[in-house]
């Protein structure tokens, strides 16, 4: 059941599927945390009309299966003309996705910073967006941190899904190797490991970084 | 003779309003109010709450948009432009920032930002509105903060300090844009009693500078001692307005005289030392 030569063999193999897992994750969460916070702001716009289009976009890519989002990417856009490569279309799929949760989670943590912070920062005479980046954002990303890290672990497990694209993360290349040497639990367990090793990494960090801010508070 | 008093001369109008009224809904919180604030006066707004001083001073800075009527800032109308059909439509955050450039607020609950040390708090709009370099605006932000007799807390998180410690860099903050006007809500209501006079007498000494201010305030001692003059607001009217003297010792109106007999019982039956005296060194 255990073939550690076979196992050291596949190893190569399973860390390229591994650095495909959080090269596409890293870069559709960045990208996805500029969506979120676009989106963020249309939900809190004093315009109706543009906190209706943040709804929808919420509604669109948090109700569909981010599998159907992939493959809908993947097959909907070369028939539009637009030829792209898989991981353009998986990239793509996460950030889109993401996005939606990520506007979410940012919306509560604006949400639950006064007022009156903005309007000190306005009477200085600060700019929607200085005070966006400098006063809002650093404040809402310390108080969701928790929400976060749970979206960030959650879309890093989620990604497995881009398999459907064609690309062999790291879940792809476990049930290759699985399926080529019949050893499931040995190579199924090797995933099982890294992407906790992963996910183990960013809470740490993230507790780090938590135990930081928190100095700054009362 | 010193340079704010020669400043001080009839028609330096520095915060002007006009047939000013505003509504929340169907509910009109503030009515026709006209209003003339001259440069270096220090004018206290008091009446019982709910009256609208808060609404009044936020209408000031256009923290609320009034509905009917002109506010100007040193003969600039603010919050709306003249649009070429005559009517009026609000203005770009740009203009309006550019009118309020110098005006500055100091609110009930401080309302710094957590997250920046203290020195970052006095140093942020000095860079990003101001364009100051690192090195000036760190310097200046310092020298105010010694003025409010902070500078040793400058590397502090503002969660960690008092009450009073907290309201006096929220002054400090404003105080390093250099502004012209000064608005103030409540500055001291949220403060244990130990903690009010630190930032009575803060504002006292920039009254005695020569700043031009608006203090929304219950601290009678203060009214009597540093303002100009005294505006008594009732249900969304100014309903009386004089000099502290005559106001306190002298009111016109049934209200004033029942707010200021209220004021007077509460203190004096709760507090050992009345709170005229509170401003007193
Ligand atoms: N944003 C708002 N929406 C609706 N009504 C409001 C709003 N702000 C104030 N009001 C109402 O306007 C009236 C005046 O309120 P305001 O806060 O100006 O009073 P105040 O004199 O400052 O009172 P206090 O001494 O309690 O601070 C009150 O009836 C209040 O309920
Ligand atoms: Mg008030």
């Amino acid at each position: 059941m255990f073939d550690l030569a076979l196992l050291v063999q596949g190893l190569p193999l399973l860390l390229a599927g591994l650095w495909n897992t959080v090269w596409l994750s890293a870069c559709g969460l960045a990208l996805g945390f500029l969506i979120g916070i676009g989106v963020c702001s249309l939900k809190l716009s004093e315009r109706g009309a543009l906190r209706r289009l943040g709804g929808a976009y919420i509604s669109v890519f948090r109700g569909i299966p981010l599998l159907i989002q992939l493959l809908f990417i993947y097959y909907l856009l070369p028939r539009l003309g637009l030829d792209i490569p898989a991981w353009v279309a998986a990239i793509a799929g996460l950030a889109l996705c993401s996005g939606a949760y990520l506007a979410e989670i940012l919306r509560g943590g604006l949400l639950t910073l006064p007022v009156g912070q903005v309007e000190a920062a306005r009477l200085l005479g600060l700019r929607g967006r200085t005070i966006l980046t400098r006063i809002k954002l650093p404040q809402a990303l310390r108080a969701t941190l928790p929400a976060l890290l749970n979206e960030v672990i959650l879309l890093i497990k989620a990604s497995s899904l881009i398999s459907a694209v064609g690309l062999a993360e790291l879940t792809r290349t476990a049930q290759n190797l699985a399926a080529s040497s019949f050893l499931q639990l040995q190579f199924y367990l090797a995933a099982a490991v890294l992407y906790c090793i992963v996910n183990i990494s960013l809470a740490l960090l993230a507790g780090q970084l938590e135990r930081r801010f928190e100095k700054g508070r009362a | 003779m010193n340079q704010s008093a020669a400043k001080r001369g009839a028609g330096d109008v520095m915060l002007e309003a006009r047939g000013m009224s505003k509504r929340f809904g169907d509910h009109t919180v503030l009515q026709d109010i006209n209003l003339s604030i001259q440069r270096s006066e220090v004018v206290c707004l008091i009446g019982p709450s709910g009256s609208g001083k808060s609404t009044l001073l936020r209408s000031l800075a256009f923290l609320e948009n009034y509905d009917d009527g002109e506010v100007f800032v040193e003969g600039e109308l603010l919050g709306y432009d003249r649009a070429s059909d005559g009517r009026r439509v609000r203005s770009r955050p740009s203009r309006l920032s550019d009118v309020r450039r110098n005006m500055g607020m100091v609110f009930q609950q401080f309302n710094l930002w957590p997250h920046l040390s203290v020195l970052e708090n006095v140093m942020e709009a000095l860079l990003r509105v101001r364009g100051m370099k690192r090195d000036d605006a760190h310097r200046l932000a310092l020298a105010t903060l010694e003025k409010v007799g902070l500078a040793e807390k400058a590397g502090a998180w503002p969660n960690r300090l008092s009450g009073g410690q907290q309201q006096r860099v929220a002054i400090a903050r404003s105080l390093a844009m250099s502004p012209a006007i000064m608005l103030f809500d409540e500055p001291t209501s949220a403060l244990d009693p130990e903690l009010v006079g630190e930032v009575l007498q803060v504002m006292r000494q920039l009254a005695e500078e020569g700043m031009t201010m608006v203090v929304v305030t219950h601290e009678m001692g203060f009214a009597a001692r540093v303002a100009d003059r005294v505006l008594f607001l009732d249900q969304g009217h100014i309903v009386e307005q004089g000099p502290p003297t005559r106001l306190f010792r002298h009111p016109q109106s049934p209200r004033l005289a029942q707010f200021l007999g209220n004021y007077l019982e509460r203190n004096s039956l709760f507090e050992a030392a009345p709170a005229l005296n509170r401003v007193d060194d």
